[in-house]
């Protein structure tokens, strides 16, 4: 495969530049074609690498022909494409949605996406700990630019918020780097795992919290418990199609995690193994509850959507702090579900909120929407997936995850409160859909249609969800193969650290 | 010399932890920006401290490490570009919420007060 790895990061990087420059930055239908464009080959790629690693391949690109523990090595294993093929396609859609029109509400909507698809499949793909620290703020500073598109009062206050805490957690990020470089030596992940088992003494101790201070920028990143509170405003007062594509960024953290505390701090660890899951496992608990309460406590939709993604982001937590293969299995497969069916929320929320009119997305009395069997069609079907009832992919990825956590000690306390807060999810959301779909003030219905573009769109994430059901067999090998070469750490270190060997000779 | 680094650190983290927890954009960002020195002194740190020892091979008899310097580079760059996109962010807060509260709004004890800051 060669030098096919480089390019789920190249590409968006290229297409960037090139939509910067004269025939894509003054031609808007060039600039849309191309962009659209770029996400398809990006697409491809990314589709090319899952099929190559999904025969258990892990594939070693060492940039510059620097070997593994000296230069900075790009390591595709099976979670790490699955997971750019997902932002690959998320990209796709939303690019596709924002050439309807929202793309040129602002400037460099289009090179700023790019940039974003560049960072966060840079975080997914690399496998050096500093370079990921590159990679996100690549993808953190294309987010910011892209928060503050079509900007308002409102967006410039929740960007300062946003924008502020994570110049924070990247100076934590730092520190706790800087720290464990001066206890192991070496930032390359699968080297990190190597030296971790030979450390002795005091070093244990300043190791570990190096590796707790990853957890709190990781947490932030995330948006576990105490760090959460940003998430809520952020995501709703950003533009829905924006807020879609960051259905995706609380995952890099996420992912983060499971390559963090499962390889460098997996079970090969010594006295750190597992060090983070005893930390995680209350934190993900707590941080279900809380996403269950906001949900209720939701004034409109977006932010009953953000808070949504808080509930996926415990439920993913738990299933970390669970450490077995069938826990990430059930994770990997519920990332896929949740993070399509919310985006697919954000931008029904961008819809329903353009044709209700005056009164937006909020939960309250309003005028019918323009296209209720369309609209509302699509919103019952994202419900069904996300409170996860039986024809939906939730239905799956819940059953599995319930089934996942039933061998382990706390069972009695995460099957309470995971299934009492997807009981709380259906009552917000039936209250939601009746809200919006069922109660009006007038019968006048606004003229405006929505773009049959941005339908296509929504139609194609919605299909996804039925299809992962059809497909959910391949879907669930293929999991549970990604989670069972994730826990294969030996393997793992030993492929990434001989390949690099060889290409030095 | 590891005392007087380290006081060094601790003495700007401290700062910029305290500048942090204003409320004003201004000393938040004087804040942010003393924090990421602090960050980039400890960085540097990590590859410990040693004098008369060149990073290059073959130029003295004991070499440094050199990857803390290269790492620190990359993370001055990066707090640079950070540092100015919070600086611009500030200024079109001031501009949009009229104050440079980072909350857009002065809390105030009572509402008479509150009247008479409008």
């Amino acid at each position: 495969m060669g030098h096919l790895v480089t390019l789920p990061i190249l590409l968006p990087m290229l297409g960037a530049i090139l939509l910067l420059l004269p025939p894509c930055g003054k031609n808007v239908k060039i600039r849309r074609i191309a962009s659209q464009a770029f996400a398809l080959f990006t697409l491809i790629v990314s589709a090319l690498l899952l099929n190559h690693s999904a025969s258990n391949n892990i594939e070693v690109y060492a940039i510059g022909n620097w070997s593994a523990p000296f230069g900075i090595v790009l390591v595709s294993d099976m979670l790490s494409t699955l997971l750019i093929t997902l932002t690959s396609f998320l990209a796709l859609c939303c690019i596709t949605y924002a050439s309807a029109g929202d793309d040129e509400d602002g400037s460099f909507f289009h090179p700023l996406m790019q940039f974003l698809v560049m960072g966060v499949n840079g975080a997914f793909l690399t496998g050096d700990l500093f370079n990921l620290f590159v990679f996100f703020e690549v993808l953190l500073i294309a987010s910011y630019s892209l928060l503050m598109h079509a900007g308002d009062k409102h967006k410039t206050r929740s960007a300062l918020h946003y924008v502020i805490l994570n110049l924070i957690g990247s100076s934590i990020f730092l520190i706790g780097l800087g720290v464990l470089y001066g206890m192991l030596g070496t930032l390359n992940i699968a080297d990190m795992a190597m030296k971790v088992s030979q450390l002795t003494g005091d070093d244990i101790a300043l190791a570990k919290i190096g590796g707790l201070l990853l957890l709190i920028v990781f947490g932030l990143k995330a948006a576990i418990l105490p760090l959460h509170l940003w998430l809520p405003k952020t995501y709703s007062s950003a533009l829905p199609v924006v807020a879609a594509m960051f259905a995706i960024m609380t995952k890099v953290g996420v992912y983060a995690m499971f390559r963090v505390y499962t390889i460098i701090f997996g079970e090969q660890a010594g006295e750190l193994a597992f060090m983070a899951q005893s930390w995680l496992w209350p934190l993900a608990i707590l941080t279900i509850a809380i996403g269950a309460i906001g949900v209720l406590a939701s004034e409109d939709l977006r932010k009953l959507t953000a808070n949504l993604v808080i509930i996926s982001v415990g439920t993913l937590v738990a299933a970390i702090s669970m450490h077995s293969v069938m826990a990430t299995a059930a994770a990997l497969y519920y990332i896929i579900h949740s993070t399509l069916m919310i985006a697919v929320l954000f931008l029904l929320a961008d819809l329903i909120s353009v044709q209700r009119g005056k009164v937006s997305d909020r939960l309250v009395e309003g005028r019918p929407v323009a296209q209720p069997y369309i609209l509302g069609g699509g919103f019952l079907i994202a419900a069904l997936a996300v409170m996860g009832m039986p024809p939906m992919s939730g239905f799956i990825g819940k059953i599995w995850l319930l089934k996942a956590s039933s061998e382990i000690n706390g069972v009695f306390i995460f099957w309470p409160v995971y299934l009492i807060a997807s009981f709380v999810v259906l009552i917000a959301l039936s209250r939601a859909g009746s809200y919006l779909f069922w109660r009006h003030s007038n019968t006048e219905t606004s003229k405006e249609v929505a773009a049959p573009l941005k339908i296509s769109v929504i139609i194609v994430l919605l299909l996804c969800s039925p299809l992962m059901v059809v497909f959910s067999g391949p879907i669930s090998d293929f999991a549970l193969a990604a989670a069972k070469q994730l826990h294969d750490v030996d393997n793992h270190v030993n492929t990434v650290l001989a390949i690099s060997n060889l290409g030095a000779k | 010399m590891e005392i007087l680094y380290a006081t060094c650190v601790g003495v700007l983290v401290t700062c910029g932890l305290f500048l942090i927890l204003r409320a004003r954009t201004f000393p938040v960002v004087l804040g942010l920006t003393m924090m990421s020195y602090a960050v980039n002194l400890f960085l540097f740190a990590s590859g410990r401290l040693n004098s008369n020892q060149a990073a290059v091979l073959g130029q003295s008899a004991e070499y440094s490490d050199p990857l803390p310097q290269a790492l620190v580079l990359t993370a001055i760059v990066i707090g640079f570009a950070m540092t100015a996109f919070v600086v611009i962010l500030s200024i079109r807060g001031r501009a949009d919420l009229g104050n440079d509260h980072v909350d857009g709004i002065i809390p105030t004890r009572n509402k008479e007060s509150q009247r008479e800051s409008r």
